[in-house]
C-alpha cells in the first residue's frame, strides 16, 4: 500500500490514456469512464481502512522531481485528517457525475470523459500535494479541463461564463504563485515541502502581503463575497456533471487552500485578517441568501445557496478551534454531497423539460414522487435539519465560532438557518407543490433506475453522517489539533488566547523549532476568549502569564 | 423497564419506514392504518410499564439516563444519542403516545379513501418519533432533534394536500416562522454551553448535569440573555406572540394532525422546554416576567380573535392559542407543575374538540359532497342542530367545551383555576399580580363564550345545511367516536388527580398527585425562586375561596353571553356587527397582524433581495468587473492599430523612440 495515493490519482490519468485510443463508441467510452472512476473510488476506500488516527501526514511518497542548483522540487504526496475527507469525496462525487452524463451529453463524448477524468487528477493532485510547487501545478491542471467543460458543454452563454471563470482563478493562481515564489526565497535553498515552510517564522508584516496574495486565490474559488459572481454564471452554464463536481470538489479547493496554507504558514497574518474574512464571510451568508431567495433560475438559486453554505465553512475554519474547524470540515463534505446533489437534480428536470424558471414548474410532486422524496431530503439536508448531514456541521460551526472571538459574527451568521429555510423552501413550494397547472409538466416522466442509482449513495450518506458522524470527526481531531497548534504559533499575540492554552501556546513559542511538539488531543482547548485576556500587541502571549 | 426506553422512540420509526417505504404497495387501509396504530400503541404501552415502574419506585430514585451512542464528539463538546427519564418525561410520554394512539385509530376512519392514505401514516408516525425524541433527550440537543423534527412533520402534514396552493403556503410560514424560534433555540444554547464552560469549567448540554451545575449561574445578566433566547424558540413551537400566526393557518392540515400536532403534543413543547430547564429560566426574574406578560397577551389577544371566526377549526386554532397563552402565564409565574397540568388536561379536551370538528366536518363533507353542493364543509354558517344527527360528537364535544370553559368537576377548571390563582399569588411580580389575574379572567371569559357560540352555532339552534344535504348527514362510525368518547371521559375526570389542596382538604385531605409527582422535577427552581420572592405569596384561604369562585362566575357569564347571542337571540351578532363594523372587521381579520408582518419582514426582505441581485450583484460588481474587461479591450483594441505588419513602420516607432531617448539624455 505504500503507492496507495499516486495509484488514486493516476488511475484517472490512465483511464485518460485509454480513452484517448480508444474508437468513438459513446457507449463504450461512458462504460469505461465510469469503470475507471469506480476502481479509483474503491481503491480509495482503502485509505479510510489504513488510515490511523494520528496528526501526521500518512501514505507519504516523496520522491526527487526536478532538481536545478538550490532548486529542488519533490513528488512529495500525502494526507492527514484534514485532506483524507476531501479525498474521499472526490472520488465519491465522481462516478456519480460521470453517470449523470449519460444521456445528457451526446456531443463529443470522449472528450468530455477525458476532460472529466483529467479534473479529477488535478482535484486529488491538489489534495494530496505536500510540496508547494505541485500543489501549484494540479491547482493549474484542474482549471483547464474545466474551462472546456463550461465552455463547450455549458448552456447559451457558455464562453462568457468559462472565461469569466477562467480570469477570476487566473488573477488569484498567478498571485499565489508569486506568493509561493517569495515564500521559497525567504525559507532559503531547499526543496517546497510545506512543513519546511511552516517553520521559517516570517515577519508580521510580510507575512501580510503573502497572506492577502494566497488569500486572494483561495477566496476567488471559495468564492467568497464580493468575488462571487462568477460562480453563478459558471453554475448556470455548465452541464450537471460540471455544476456538480464544481460545487462538490473545486469550491473546496479555496477553503481547503486555506487550511493547508494560508492559515499555518501565514499565522500573524491570520490572526491579523480573522475579523475581516469573518465579516466577508457572514455578508456572504446574508446577501447570497437574500439574493438566492429572489432567484428565477433553480440553478441559480442553488449556485448562490453555495455562497452562503461556503461562507458558513469559512467562519468555522476562522473560529480556529476544534469545534469550529472540525464543523468547518464536515460542511465542506457535506456541502459536496447536499449541493453535488441538488445539482443532479436540477439536471433531472431539465433533461426532461430544457427549462429551469421556477415559473415553468408548479406540482410535480403529483407527477413524480420518487423525485419529490428524494428532492425533498437534499432539500432539508441543504437546509441543516438534525438527522440529516447539513446539521452536524453547521452546528458545530456555529458552536465553535460562538466559542472563539467571532461570537457577534456568529450569531449573525446563525439568522443563515432561518434565511435558508425561506429561500429553500419557497424554491420546492413553487416547483413542486400546487396545481400540475403546465400541460407540459403533465407529461414528466419519475426517475429512471439509472438516475435513482446516481441519488441513493448520496442520500445514504446524507443519513448516515447526519445520524453518525463520529467516524468522520474523530479522524479529523488529531491533524486539527496539529493545525490549532501551528496556527497560533503568533510572534505578536494578536489573537486573544485562552488561559488554557496558554501553556501549550508558551511551550511553543519558547521553541519554536518544535513544531511536532503536539500535545494530545483534548488537551488543546479551543479558543475561549473573553475580554479581559486579551494580551497587549507586542508581548509574546508566554510573558504573560 | 426503564432500560427499554429507546423502544418508545423506535416502534413509530419502524411504523415509518415500513409505511414510508411499502405503503404504496400494501394499498390496504387496515394493514397501513394498523400498522401504524399499533406502532405508537406499542410506544404507549412501553410507556405505561415505565410509569408504572415509576410510581413504584421512590421519589429520589426516578431518574434513569440511558445512552445509547455517541453523537456528536469534538474536543470538549459531546452530545450522545441518549434519553432521560424523570416524572417529567414521564407524563409527556404518557400523553404522547396515549393521545397519539386515539389519534392513529381515529385517522383510520377519517382519512378513509384519502390519495396519499399511506403517506399520512407514514408522516404520522415519523412526527410521534420526533416529538418522543423531543421529550425524552437528556441533552439540549437531542431535544433539538425532536424539535426540529416535529417541525418538518408538521410542515409535511400541513402541506399533506400540497396541491392547494394555501396549503404550501401555511407549511411553509409554519416552518419558517419555527426557524425563527430555532434562531433563539440555538443562540440559547450556544450561551448557556459557553458560559457555563468558559466560567465554571463545565461544558455539557446534558439537562442533569445542567442542574448540578445550575447554583453557578447568576441571577439574570447572561442567564437572561439565554433564557429569552430560549424562549423566543418557545414562542416560535408554542405559537405566541410574536410568533403565533402560523398556527391558525396550519389548520389547512388534515383534521387529526391539528388535534395531534397542532393542539395535544407538538405546540406544547415550549412549554416542556420551559418545564425542563425550570432550573435554568428561574434564575432570570426578567425571562420570567416576560414569560407570564407574553403569556397573558396571547391568552386574551388570541381569545378576542377566536370569538370572530366562523371557520370551525380556525377557532378552535385561537384557542390553543390562547390556551398555550394560560401554560405560559403558568411558567412565568413559577407555577410549574401548574403549567405542566393544563398542558395534560388541554392534550385531552383539545384533542376531543378537535377530533369532534372533525367528526362533524367528516359528516357535512359527506352530505354536502351528496347533495352536489359546494358550500364550506367547515363553516358553522351552513351548520347547525347537527346534536340530533351526531348525538355521540355532540356530547363528547359538549363534555370537552365545558372542560374548556372552566366549569368546576370537569378537567379544565382544576388546571386553569391553579394558573389563575398561582397567578394571582405568587411571589415574583409584585404589583403585576392583579394585571396577570385580570387578564387571565378575562380570557378565560372569552374562552367560555367562543367555545359555547361555537357549539350553539354547530349543534343547536335550527338546521342552516343545504336542505338536499340534510337528509345525508350522520354519526360518524366506531373507529372515530370511540377516541371521542375516551377524550371525553379524560377530559370530564383527567383533573381529579391534581385536585387543589383547598378542594382535596374538604375530602378528608386529598393530595395534589399531579403536584407531588413533579414536585423533585421542580424543587430545584423553587429553590432559586425563594432567593428573589418577595413575600411568601398570599395564603389566604377565603380569598382563594373567593378567586375561584369569581372565575366560575366569569365562565358562567361568557356562556350566557353566548347563549343569549346565539341561541336566544340570534339576530344579536347581526346587530353587534353593523354597530361596530370597524372593530369586527378588525378582529374578524385577525387585528391585521399578517398584513402587519407582511408590510414590516416579508416585502422590504425580499425588495431587499432583489436590490441586492439586480442592484448590486449585477450592477456592481459585475459591473466592475466587466468595466474592467471592457477597458482592457478598449485599450487593446486600440494599440491593435500600431500592429501595421508594416517593416517600415516599424523602423519608424524605433527610430522615433531612439531618438526621443538620447533627445532626453542630451538636453536633460
Amino acid at each position: 500500500m505504500d503507492y496507495i495515493l499516486s495509484l488514486i490519482t493516476f488511475i484517472p490519468l490512465a483511464g485518460v490514456l485509454l480513452l484517448l485510443v480508444m474508437p468513438r463508441n459513446n457507449a463504450m467510452l461512458r462504460g469505461v469512464a465510469l469503470g475507471v472512476s469506480l476502481v479509483t473510488f474503491i481503491v480509495s476506500i482503502g485509505l479510510i481502512c489504513e488510515f490511523k488516527t494520528i496528526a501526521d501526514y500518512q501514505f507519504v511518497e516523496n520522491i526527487p522531481w526536478i532538481k536545478a542548483g538550490s532548486f529542488q522540487m519533490n513528488y512529495h504526496v500525502g494526507i492527514d485528517g484534514i485532506s483524507l475527507w476531501l479525498v474521499i469525496l472526490t472520488t465519491f462525487i465522481m462516478p456519480i457525475a460521470i453517470l449523470s452524463t449519460w444521456t445528457a451529453v451526446e456531443e463529443k463524448v470522449k472528450e468530455y470523459m477525458i476532460c472529466l477524468l483529467l479534473l479529477q487528477v488535478g482535484m486529488l493532485g491538489a489534495f494530496i500535494s505536500l510540496d508547494l510547487f505541485l500543489f501549484y501545478i494540479f491547482w493549474e491542471l484542474m482549471l483547464i479541463p474545466m474551462y472546456f467543460i463550461i465552455g463547450i458543454w455549458g448552456g447559451k452563454n457558455r464562453v462568457y461564463a468559462a472565461v469569466k471563470f477562467f480570469i477570476y482563478t487566473m488573477v488569484g493562481s498567478l498571485l499565489m504563485l508569486v506568493a509561493i515564489m517569495y515564500v521559497y526565497f525567504k525559507a532559503g535553498a531547499g526543496d517546497f515541502d510545506i512543513t519546511r515552510f511552516y517553520s521559517i517564522g516570517l515577519d508580521p508584516a510580510t507575512q501580510t502581503w503573502l497572506f492577502l496574495a494566497f488569500a486572494l486565490a483561495f477566496a476567488i474559488k471559495v468564492p467568497m463575497f464580493p468575488l462571487h459572481t462568477w460562480l453563478p454564471d459558471a453554475h448556470t452554464e455548465a452541464p450537471t456533471a460540471g455544476s456538480v463536481i464544481l460545487a462538490a470538489v473545486l469550491l473546496k479547493m479555496g477553503t481547503y487552500g486555506f487550511v493547508r496554507f494560508a492559515i499555518p504558514l501565514f499565522p500573524d497574518a491570520t490572526a491579523r485578517f480573522t475579523p475581516l474574512i469573518a465579516t466577508l464571510s457572514v455578508i456572504g451568508i446574508v446577501y447570497a441568501s437574500l439574493v438566492a431567495m429572489m432567484q428565477e433560475d433553480v440553478k441559480k438559486l442553488v449556485a448562490y445557496s453555495s455562497v452562503a453554505h461556503l461562507g458558513f465553512v469559512m467562519i468555522g475554519v476562522f473560529a480556529l478551534n476544534q469545534q469550529g474547524i472540525a464543523g468547518g470540515m464536515l460542511q465542506m463534505i457535506n456541502h459536496g454531497i447536499s449541493t453535488g446533489a441538488l445539482f443532479l437534480i436540477v439536471g433531472f428536470i431539465y433533461e426532461r423539460r430544457h427549462t429551469r424558471l421556477i415559473t415553468d414548474f408548479g406540482g410535480l410532486s403529483k407527477q413524480m414522487p420518487i423525485f419529490a422524496t428524494i428532492f425533498m431530503i437534499v432539500t432539508f439536508s441543504s437546509i441543516g435539519l438534525p438527522g440529516t448531514n447539513g446539521f452536524v456541521g453547521e452546528f458545530l460551526v456555529l458552536l465553535g465560532g460562538f466559542e472563539s472571538k467571532l461570537r457577534v459574527w456568529t450569531i449573525i451568521a446563525s439568522s443563515g438557518v432561518i434565511l435558508s429555510a425561506v429561500y429553500m423552501l419557497w424554491m420546492f413550494q413553487r416547483v413542486m407543490f400546487g396545481e400540475l397547472s403546465n400541460p407540459k409538466n403533465q407529461l414528466l416522466k419519475d426517475l429512471n433506475v439509472r438516475e435513482i442509482v446516481i441519488m441513493v449513495p448520496l442520500i445514504v450518506m446524507i443519513f448516515v453522517m447526519g445520524i453518525y458522524p463520529k467516524p468522520f470527526i474523530d479522524r479529523m481531531i488529531p491533524s486539527i489539533d496539529k493545525l490549532i497548534i501551528q496556527a497560533k504559533k503568533t510572534q505578536v499575540a494578536q489573537l486573544v488566547v485562552p488561559a488554557s492554552v496558554i501553556d501549550n501556546a508558551a511551550a511553543v513559542v519558547a521553541s519554536p523549532s518544535a513544531e511536532h511538539a503536539v500535545p494530545a488531543a483534548g488537551t488543546a482547548s479551543p479558543d475561549m476568549p473573553d475580554g479581559h485576556s486579551i494580551l497587549p500587541a507586542g508581548h509574546p502571549a508566554g510573558e504573560s502569564k | 423497564m426503564f432500560d427499554n426506553v429507546w423502544l418508545i422512540p423506535l416502534f413509530p420509526l419502524i411504523g415509518f419506514l415500513i409505511n414510508g417505504f411499502l405503503g404504496k404497495k400494501i394499498k390496504n387501509e387496515a394493514i397501513i392504518g394498523g400498522i401504524g396504530t399499533l406502532a405508537i400503541f406499542g410506544s404507549f404501552l412501553v410507556s405505561c410499564g415505565i410509569l408504572i415502574e415509576m410510581i413504584s419506585r421512590g421519589p429520589e430514585n426516578r431518574v434513569f439516563e440511558k445512552v445509547l451512542f455517541p453523537w456528536i464528539h469534538a474536543g470538549n463538546f459531546k452530545a450522545d444519542m441518549a434519553f432521560l427519564l424523570d416524572p417529567l418525561s414521564v407524563v409527556m410520554i404518557m400523553v404522547v403516545t396515549g393521545v397519539g394512539s386515539l389519534i392513529h385509530l381515529y385517522s383510520i376512519g377519517y382519512m378513509h379513501g384519502e390519495e396519499g392514505f399511506y403517506r399520512f401514516f407514514a408522516y404520522l408516525n415519523l412526527f410521534c418519533m420526533s416529538m418522543l425524541l423531543l421529550v425524552l433527550g437528556n441533552n439540549m440537543l437531542v431535544m433539538f432533534i425532536g424539535w426540529e423534527g416535529v417541525g418538518l412533520c408538521s410542515y409535511l402534514l400541513i402541506g399533506y394536500y400540497f396541491h392547494k396552493k394555501s396549503a404550501g403556503d401555511a407549511a411553509k410560514k409554519a416552518f419558517v416562522m419555527n426557524r425563527v424560534g430555532d434562531f433563539g433555540f440555538l443562540v440559547g444554547l450556544f450561551t448557556l454551553y459557553w458560559w457555563l464552560g468558559d466560567n465554571a469549567n463545565v461544558w455539557t448540554i446534558n439537562f442533569m448535569e445542567i442542574k448540578k451545575a445550575a447554583h453557578l449561574l447568576p441571577y439574570g445578566g447572561v442567564v437572561t440573555v439565554a433564557t429569552l433566547c430560549f424562549f423566543v424558540g418557545a414562542t416560535g413551537k408554542s405559537a405566541q406572540i410574536p410568533l403565533f400566526t402560523w398556527l391558525p393557518d396550519a389548520m389547512e392540515g388534515p383534521t387529526p394532525v391539528s388535534a395531534l400536532i397542532h393542539a395535544a403534543t407538538m405546540v406544547t413543547a415550549g412549554v416542556y422546554m420551559i418545564g425542563r430547564m425550570s432550573f435554568v429560566f428561574i434564575k432570570s426574574p426578567d425571562t420570567m416576567m416576560v414569560i407570564a406578560v407574553v403569556g397573558a397577551a396571547t391568552a386574551i389577544f388570541a381569545a378576542t380573535i377566536g370569538t370572530a371566526q366562523n371557520d370551525i377549526k380556525r377557532v378552535l386554532a385561537y384557542s390553543t392559542v390562547s390556551q398555550l397563552g394560560f401554560m405560559f402565564l403558568a411558567m412565568g409565574t413559577g407555577a410549574f407543575a401548574a403549567g405542566i397540568f393544563h398542558l395534560m388536561t388541554h392534550a385531552f379536551f383539545k384533542a376531543c374538540l378537535f377530533l369532534g370538528s372533525g367528526s362533524v366536518i367528516h359528516a357535512m363533507h359527506y352530505a354536502l359532497h351528496h347533495a352536489h353542493s359546494h358550500d364550506d364543509a367547515q363553516d358553522m354558517r351552513n351548520m347547525g342542530g347537527l346534536r340530533k344527527s351526531m348525538p355521540i360528537t355532540f356530547i363528547t364535544f359538549l363534555v370537552s367545551t365545558i372542560a374548556i370553559s372552566g366549569i368546576p368537576g370537569f378537567s379544565g377548571f382544576f388546571s386553569k383555576d391553579e394558573i389563575l390563582w398561582q397567578a394571582f399569588s405568587n411571589p415574583y411580580h409584585g404589583g403585576l399580580n392583579i394585571v396577570l389575574w385580570g387578564i387571565g379572567a378575562v380570557a378565560a371569559c372569552f374562552t367560555a363564550f367562543y367555545m359555547f357560540r361555537l357549539v350553539f352555532m354547530t349543534f343547536y339552534g335550527e338546521s342552516r345545511i343545504n336542505p338536499k344535504a340534510k337528509s345525508h348527514l350522520h354519526e360518524s362510525p366506531l373507529v372515530i367516536t370511540i377516541p371521542l368518547m375516551v377524550l371525553g371521559f379524560l377530559a370530564a375526570v383527567g383533573g381529579y388527580i391534581g385536585l387543589p389542596k383547598l378542594v382535596g382538604d374538604l375530602f378528608g385531605g386529598i393530595p395534589n398527585y399531579f403536584e407531588q409527582w413533579l414536585e423533585p422535577v421542580f424543587e430545584q427552581a423553587q429553590e432559586y425562586g425563594h432567593h428573589y420572592a418577595q413575600s411568601g405569596g398570599h395564603h389566604n384561604v377565603a380569598l382563594e375561596w373567593g378567586l375561584m369562585g369569581a372565575s366560575v362566575v366569569i365562565a358562567l357569564v361568557g356562556i350566557t353571553i353566548a347563549f343569549t347571542m346565539y341561541v336566544k337571540n340570534t339576530e344579536l351578532p347581526g346587530k353587534f356587527t353593523s354597530t361596530f363594523p370597524a372593530l369586527h372587521r378588525a378582529v374578524y381579520n385577525k387585528w391585521y397582524i399578517d398584513e402587519l408582518y407582511d408590510f414590516l419582514f416579508v416585502n422590504p426582505c425580499k425588495a431587499f433581495g432583489n436590490f441586492l441581485w439586480k442592484g448590486f450583484d449585477v450592477l456592481v460588481v459585475d459591473g466592475i468587473v466587466n468595466g474592467v474587461a471592457a477597458v482592457v479591450k478598449g485599450w487593446s483594441s486600440a494599440f491593435r492599430y500600431t500592429e501595421t505588419g508594416y517593416v517600415h513602420n516599424y523602423a519608424f516607432v524605433m527610430a522615433a523612440g531612439t531618438v526621443a531617448i538620447l533627445g532626453y539624455y542630451i538636453f536633460r
